[in-house]
């Protein structure tokens, strides 16, 4: 770690060198032995091995190693204000850095729910203690209750970069319209939690063979598929609708979704890697840390999504990191709360499924991590690594073999399926705007 | 932590030679006859849900081995004031519990309780997932109507997605081989049901599921787990309710079982209830027996 006090008090950050890695910037098309020097914040040069001349304040010694722009998750529940005792932002984006993100976004179902200009402020003030960039997805409806729409151009000037209900549909046909066609014309993504409400009502996994014999009520993948299918209709008629589904997790909304993009509509989704690992037959004896909504889907929901990383069709991997304390998940499994944390397995389980397992390329990989989301929400500097972007970077060891212990996580919550688990990848350095902010 | 040994969470993961030791544990017990295994032990039944038959037969059982019950309802006790279940576990742990018995509206609930607690947990039907002292009562029923389960064909008729019962009947007859057919409505009987377990299918036709039948179980339509489904009684009783010609489809001997609560005019007819294949409450009077030999087995006296 650099030191603080040294930061604050120079006017001039100090530069940061790191040499010796393998760089993997997919949206500058490269994939090959380069250094990469830091300064006042931003990237000053990318070249071949010593081929950087002057020095530097700092150096990494990167071999070995992979240095990517730094991830960006499209997808976290920081849980400010109001539910401090499941995560702030500071624990939540101490974890973000522990697992490589340099940057986060953060869901707007908060109490009270974030649909001011006031809370986004708030949100972004240095006293929230954030480690790295925390961008704000704001409702888009007032308490996100899906009557009224909130004001997209006074959220996005106060520096929205998105606006979901998240946690529940934007459900209502004209509501939806409203906000793509506000949304378009502000250039401004409409996220959707795409649930048909009226078909998930008491539902705790997914519908299927094994709900059935757990006695649980599952929600269909057609409580996903409908609502998906309508957004992406809708998206393909408006002009300049940005259209993003959250966590997709169903084959059938695949199909939907591939169709939108087909026809060229500005449609993009996120998958994550918990729908990507696991399947509804792997809860066992009611463990709620396998509860989340969307829920684990089945076999072939899971195989449809894996096609579309391999293929490339997916934007974004995103964790929905979703932290609850204890007592809010060891209760009945109908009744404990849907989520799981992600921020610190997201890197290694897409690397230990989809690399390792799969043979999807590193390359493609950090795509999903870097360009990928930058391109969904349009964070203008990031997701790249080519000269004058910002200088965020993730350096990682793809080979790293390690076990995740959930009870050493650095979110305030524990509440994990993939405690104990063995995998391989792990962030090593985490850079936020030049300055190491993470080291492990 | 692992559930501790004695507990019955359900049937699913129980063995087949278990199953037939605790059957052949429970023509030992004799209700009318005290037989202190349980001497001096605490039973608590936590009750969050209705129940008139599982409940006393349960602390009958008890009763009968010698032990103390404590009935905790859901109504008069903390958990009306928002005790969530794990604490209420401890609590009754702390008094001095020795065998935990539930009876709750969630599925998994019990499983929740033994990961927590050092102490034998015993399902009393938990949400729609199991009731592993009504399967076993039954089967206890079957045998000594049937002698056998070998050959045997079961068909259980009604609302099977929202049964416990159910669930739990089929694992337990599947492990002996039986051949188990599901008849309702689709809405009631998914075809999903017939991946419960080997030998298990789904019809729509009651002909279908009667002929050559030894054993009908009847289940009421859950009306108060319904949820939003509509189902339309009129047509439920015109193609699916039990009444004395239908009956006759099914073998000469065939007997009649229903878990209870019964609604007459429903999914059977009084003829049929108060006929002379009905089992319904020789059901009832076995299932002290049977729940005898399940606490003896969870405080290890089952020799």
């Amino acid at each position: 770690m650099t030191n603080p006090e040294k930061s604050r008090t120079s006017v001039r950050k100090p530069s940061l060198l790191i040499k010796g890695g393998h760089l993997i910037d997919p949206a500058a098309r490269i994939d090959a032995p380069m250094d990469v020097l830091l300064k006042d914040g931003r990237v000053a040069e990318v070249a071949p091995p010593n081929k950087i001349k002057g020095g530097a304040d700092e150096k990494f010694d990167a071999r070995g190693l992979i240095v990517a722009p730094g991830f960006i998750d499209l997808h976290a529940h920081l849980r400010e204000p109001g539910q401090a005792h499941k995560e702030t932002i500071a624990t939540g984006t101490a974890a973000a850095a522990a697992g490589g993100f340099t940057s986060v976004c953060t869901m707007p179902n908060t109490i009270p729910v974030v649909d001011s200009v006031e809370w986004i402020e708030w949100l972004r003030q240095p006293e929230r203690g954030a480690v790295v960039n925390v961008f704000v997805i704001a409702a888009a409806t007032r308490s996100s209750k899906g009557a009224t729409l909130t004001d997209f151009r006074a959220l996005q000037t106060a520096g929205a970069i998105a606006v979901t209900d998240d946690g529940k549909p934007i459900f209502d046909d004209s509501i939806m319209r409203e906000a793509l066609v506000l949304g378009g014309e502000l250039n401004f993504p409409v996220v959707q939690h795409a649930e048909d409400t009226r078909m998930t009502e008491n539902c705790s996994m997914h519908a299927g063979a094994r709900s059935f014999r757990l006695g649980l009520r599952g929600m269909t993948a057609a409580g996903e598929a409908s609502i998906v299918e309508r957004d992406v209709q809708l998206a393909m008629h408006i002009p300049n609708a940005r259209l993003h589904v959250a966590h997709l997790s169903t084959a059938d909304a695949l199909k939907s979704v591939r169709r939108g993009k087909r026809a060229k509509a500005r449609v993009t989704f996120e998958v994550t890697p918990h729908h990507f690992t696991l399947t509804d037959e792997d809860m066992r004896d009611y463990d709620s840390n396998y509860k989340m909504n969307p829920p684990l889907r089945s076999v072939s929901d899971r195989e449809a999504i894996l096609a579309a990383l391999a293929d490339g069709t997916v934007d974004a991997i995103a964790t929905d990191h979703a932290p609850h304390a204890a007592h809010e998940k060891e209760m009945e499994f109908e009744r404990a709360a849907f989520g799981i944390t992600g921020l610190e397995t997201a890197l290694a389980l897409a690397i230990t499924r989809l690399h390792r397992e799969k043979r999807i390329p590193l390359a493609r990989i950090v795509e999903f991590f870097t360009a990928g989301p930058a391109r969904c929400f349009d964070l203008r500097g990031r997701g790249s690594l080519v000269r004058g972007s910002i200088a965020d970077v993730t350096i990682f060891d793809p080979k790293k073999k390690w076990t995740f212990d959930a009870a050493k996580s650095l979110s305030k919550s524990r509440n994990t399926p993939f405690d104990g688990w063995q995998l391989t990848g792990k962030a090593v350095a985490t850079v936020v705007g030049g300055r190491i902010v993470h080291s492990g | 932590m692992n559930p501790a040994r004695g507990s019955l969470l359900g049937i699913e993961h129980l063995e087949a030679a278990e199953i037939l030791k605790l059957l052949k544990f429970a023509r030992r017990m004799n209700p009318d006859k005290p037989r202190p295994l349980l001497k001096g032990k605490r039973v608590f039944l936590l009750f969050y849900e209705a129940s008139t038959r599982t409940r006393s037969s349960f602390e009958t059982a008890a009763k009968v081995m010698g032990a103390h019950t404590v009935l905790i309802q859901s109504i008069g006790s903390s958990i009306e004031k928002g005790e969530s279940l794990l604490d209420t576990g401890y609590t009754v742990r702390a008094v001095g519990a020795d065998i935990i018995v539930i009876r709750h509206p969630n599925a998994g609930a019990p499983y929740l309780m033994a990961q927590h607690l050092d102490i034998p947990v015993i399902n009393a039907g938990d949400g729609l997932h199991e009731h592993p002292s009504q399967a076993l009562l039954d089967a206890y029923t079957i045998l000594r109507n049937k002698k056998t389960f070998k050959g045997l064909q079961v068909a259980i008729v009604g609302d099977i997605f929202h049964s416990r019962v159910a669930r739990s009947a089929c694992h337990l007859l599947s492990k002996f081989g039986v051949k188990i057919i599901l008849c309702g409505p689709p809405e009631l009987v998914p075809e999903i049901a017939a991946t419960l377990a080997p030998g298990v299918r789904v019809t729509r036709h009651i002909e279908d599921a009667l002929r050559g039948t030894d054993v009908v179980m009847l289940l009421r339509v859950q009306t108060e787990r319904l949820a939003g489904l509509k189902i339309d009684l009129a047509e439920y009783i015109a193609r699916y309710q039990m009444n004395p010609a239908r009956l006759k489809m099914a073998k000469k001997d065939a007997v009649v079982m229903h878990p209870g609560p019964i609604i007459r005019g429903l999914e059977l007819t009084s003829e049929v209830a108060d006929g002379a294949q009905a089992r319904i409450l020789e059901e009832v009077r076995n299932g002290v027996p049977t729940r005898m030999a399940i606490l003896a087995r969870a405080m290890g006296k089952m020799r």
